[in-house]
């Protein structure tokens, strides 16, 4: 993947860089030791790396207004990082950029019940949101794979999903308000604990704007109260579109289950050695969980087994207890580490109408036996977001070459049939040379225009999301500006 | 004027434009700054494109009639979860409200504190901006972050970033059984802690308003779990009142503020839901109101228009961090007040930027939202 030509006259500015940080930011905030800010060389698109040439880490918004204000100032390029565990190459720096790490901001700021919201500084993982309401009932509910470790600030960055935003919905349909740093330090708050915007919807915009609008320092999400219940049942089918036509029918009977998600033989054989929930061994497996009382989910699973059974499952199994649950989520979440322990992979992330699922998965299989790489697929079958997995050898020269090749060609099949090149985790560098086969010229000139407008001089994240070509002019002109 | 019949005729119509121009749908919200100008009239871009039940996605053309969609969804047992409101009722217009205008204006009923806001169903757009393009966004599938999110920056900007001629919208199954729990002979404090439990709790209520001086707690699903969370919301609930159960109870009165339709002026508040009471507390002696969204939304009429009440509506509704928009009155007043809540200095600065990029010339219903 081709990244921009660093710049020389921002790499002669280093000095001066880090003593203008060192003047706002604690000693220990910033780090421009090459020993040190290695460690933020990569996320988790491991395959690309580049250490930054200066790595911040502010603890308040004052701090990291006054950072950026400095960066645009010398017309330095900066990288927000939240958690570093982008799967696009989201947080991936360049040899000339200030990387902007929001961990330390991880307060919980405002918990309000009555209002049904959280107030967090963006550092907060994702799963310790929920952990700071849990004991009051209470759950915020996108819940990424890696919520263990993924920071909000990268949630809202990337609009992030997962398994249950079936039900729930993504990142931007729980976030309510943000403070947003722009680049040239002004602070900005959008949206609050009330819902919806009485004027532009720039929160809407700035969700999933992969940190290139500014950096989002403060976020106020919406919070649930934690369903009776939960119970998912495991299916097993004989093929792939069996199990896709089992979806379809499901979804049209008037079920909505919190989550379906698909796992085929390959996924199947390494998710349960990884976490032993005694999946069925078969071609498709659907784990769909449903929720609310006992009686609830009880009535729910019957007409969904009713379903199931029209389509010859060669298993079918409801949880029995929590426990099992429990191991069946560990397995289903696990399910990219899992694979990593026997091979390296390049997970995508295109989405496709539910209705084309058995077609699209047939033409990966021909694929991958052109392309000679095996495939294994894993996605959320509801909503059509599939997460094939290229494994490829990285220690072989031109094996990544060939599955980035193979992934480029399955998301292009993706937007051919009516889908798109990713559905929750991000364009970031993985898909940008592929958006001119989702968008026209003037579809990404009308988003670069927003880019224009929050960010003129295009020193955020600057390298992402739209081709190099594309977006050229645009970056250059900004820095010949300086 | 000639009739526009696609999205080429609108992208020409636009790139033809020599002074400002008025979009229209189907004619039925007229709120905002009056413009002067040619119209453009959108209803002729009209007809449902594809419809795919088992992917619940729906395309249709900007000028469609909701109507016409809402009975397509029917016939499969399917609807519009947002439950958009209809405004002719209240500003006494006559016309068809259109997908197209739901959108632009991001027209949300009760079920947003559930199910979520118009925003939050459209999945894809097409539009002319206002230097003719035609620009498209997101697309038809429940997940996308390619790009960013113009699908949502178009919902609610009232044609003034450009002319919506194509929306897709993800839609849910309609359901089995619908009922309402009513408290009444609740003050507005009483309310809303009433709708806070409620809305706290794991019963999944989809509608929570206050309409005169009664809560009402709206439940649906399948029948036997319908029944079951009437009853287990009913024992939560059994120290905020008498309650009753009503399976008939009409929420299009509270979708569409029907209450306030005899008001000569009337505003949609925003707010935390717990600022409801307030809100309803500062509104002049004589005034209709309603809350809906669990105290957050709050309609207010007043049987006079005055731009001093105006005024202190949205400074109060500033304070709170929420908005006023001032849905209904006379042209003369909307001519000269802000119809919708001022920003802060910094957003402003941000929106009139995007508009200035999106619409170059000015010409797509200008000053509707903001001078």
């Amino acid at each position: 993947m081709e990244m921009p030509i660093p710049d020389s006259t921002v790499l002669a500015r280093k000095d001066r860089v880090v003593a203008r940080l060192r003047e706002v930011l604690p000693r220990d905030a910033v780090i421009d030791d090459p020993m040190e800010t290695r460690a933020y060389e990569c996320d988790a698109l491991t395959a690309y790396r580049c250490p930054p040439m200066v790595a911040v880490l502010p603890s308040t918004t004052a701090e990291v207004s006054e950072t950026l204000r400095i960066c645009h100032e010398i017309g330095v390029p900066v990288v927000p990082r939240g958690s570093g565990t982008s799967l696009a190459g989201g947080a991936l720096p360049t040899a000339d950029c200030v990387i902007l790490g929001v961990a330390r901001m991880n307060e919980v700021l405002e918990t309000d019940y009555d209002n049904r919201f959280v107030r967090v500084q963006t550092g907060r993982t994702n799963l310790s949101v929920t952990g700071a309401v849990e004991s009051d009932g209470f759950f915020y509910a996108p819940d990424p794979s890696s919520q263990l470790a993924c920071a909000i600030a990268g949630n809202i960055a990337m609009n992030s999903g997962g398994a249950h935003c079936l039900k729930y919905g993504v990142t931007t349909n729980n976030l309510m308000g943000v403070t947003l740093v722009q680049m040239d330090g002004t602070v900005v708050e959008i949206g609050g604990a009330h819902l919806d915007s009485g004027g532009l919807d720039l929160l809407g915009v700035i969700c999933g704007s992969e940190g290139q609008l500014g950096v989002v320092t403060e976020a106020t999400l919406r919070i649930l109260h934690k369903p009776e219940g939960a119970r998912p049942v495991l299916m097993g089918f004989d093929s792939a579109e069996i199990a896709g036509a089992c979806v379809g029918d499901i979804i049209k009977a008037g079920v909505l289950p919190v989550a379906i998600e698909f796992m085929d033989r390959m996924l199947i054989e390494v998710c349960e050695d990884f976490a032993k929930a005694d999946y069925p061994l078969c071609e498709a497996l659907l784990i769909v969980e449903v929720e609310g009382s006992e009686m609830e989910i009880n009535d729910q699973l019957a007409l969904i087994t009713d379903i199931a059974r029209r389509h010859n499952p060669v298993a079918l199994r409801e949880s029995a207890s929590p426990e099992e649950s429990a191991r069946i989520w560990a397995g289903r979440k696990a399910a990219f580490s899992a694979i990593g322990r026997v091979s390296d992979y390049m997970c995508l992330d295109g989405t496709i109408p539910v209705s084309e699922l058995p077609y699209v998965l047939r033409r990966i299989g021909e694929m991958s036996k052109q392309y000679g790489l095996p495939v294994g697929n894993v996605f959320h079958a509801g909503d059509g977001n599939m997460h094939p997995l290229i494994c490829y050898d990285a220690n072989k020269p031109g094996d990544l070459e060939i599955c980035e090749e193979f992934g480029a060609e399955v998301l292009k099949l993706c937007v051919e049939v009516g889908g798109c090149l990713t559905g929750e985790h991000g364009v970031g560098i993985e898909k940008r040379d592929l958006m001119t086969h989702q968008y026209a010229p003037d579809d990404l000139k009308a988003q670069m225009a927003i880019k224009d407008v929050f960010d003129s001089k295009w020193l955020l994240n600057p390298a992402k999301v739209f081709p190099l070509a594309v977006s050229e002019t645009r970056r250059s002109t900004a820095l010949a500006a300086e | 004027m000639t009739i526009l019949k696609s999205e080429a005729d609108v992208a020409a119509a636009v790139l033809d434009a020599t002074g400002p121009l008025v979009i229209r749908g189907g004619g039925t919200r007229l709120v905002g700054r009056p413009g002067d100008g040619d119209m453009l009239d959108v209803s002729g871009v009209s007809g449902i494109t594809l419809y795919e039940p088992g992917a619940l996605t729906v395309v249709a053309k900007a000028g469609t009639p909701v109507s016409e969609i809402e009975v397509t969804l029917a016939k499969e047992n399917q609807r519009l979860a947002f439950e958009p409101y209809d405004l002719s009722g209240l500003l006494g217009t006559r016309g068809k409200s259109t997908i197209g205008g739901v959108i632009s204006t991001n027209a949300s009923g009760p079920r947003r504190i559930q199910a979520g806001a118009a925003r939050d169903f459209a999945l894809g757009v097409r539009f002319v901006d206002g230097a003719g393009n035609i620009i498209k966004n997101g697309g038809r599938v429940m997940k996308n972050v390619t790009g960013y999110d113009l699908v949502k920056l178009m919902s609610g900007s009232w044609g003034t970033l450009g002319v919506l001629t194509e929306v897709s919208l993800k839609v849910l199954p309609a359901v089995d059984a619908m009922t309402t729990l009513v408290i009444p002979g609740l003050n507005p404090k009483q309310a809303v802690a009433a709708m806070s439990r409620a809305l706290g709790s794991p019963y999944e209520v989809s509608g929570a308003a206050w309409i005169d001086g009664a809560v009402w707690l709206r439940l649906e699903g399948f029948a036997s779990s319908v029944d079951y969370r009437a009853k287990a919301l009913g024992d939560v609930l059994t120290s905020h009142g008498e309650i009753t159960r009503d399976d008939a109870a009409d929420w299009a009165h509270v979708r569409d503020a029907k209450p306030l339709h005899n008001c000569a002026a009337v505003w949609r508040i925003s707010v935390k839901p717990g600022d409801g009471p307030a809100v309803i507390a500062s509104l002049p002696e004589g005034s209709h109101k309603l809350m809906d969204w669990g105290g957050g939304l709050i309609w207010a009429g007043h049987d006079e228009a005055d731009a001093a009440t105006h005024a202190r509506l949205q400074s109060t509704v500033a304070a709170m961090g929420g908005h006023a928009t001032l849905m209904k009155a006379d042209e003369a007043m909307r001519s000269s007040v802000p119809v919708f809540q001022p920003e802060a200095a910094s957003v402003a600065a941000l929106c009139a930027a995007l508009r200035s990029r999106f619409d170059p010339r000015g010409i797509l219903n200008p000053g509707l939202m903001a001078a």
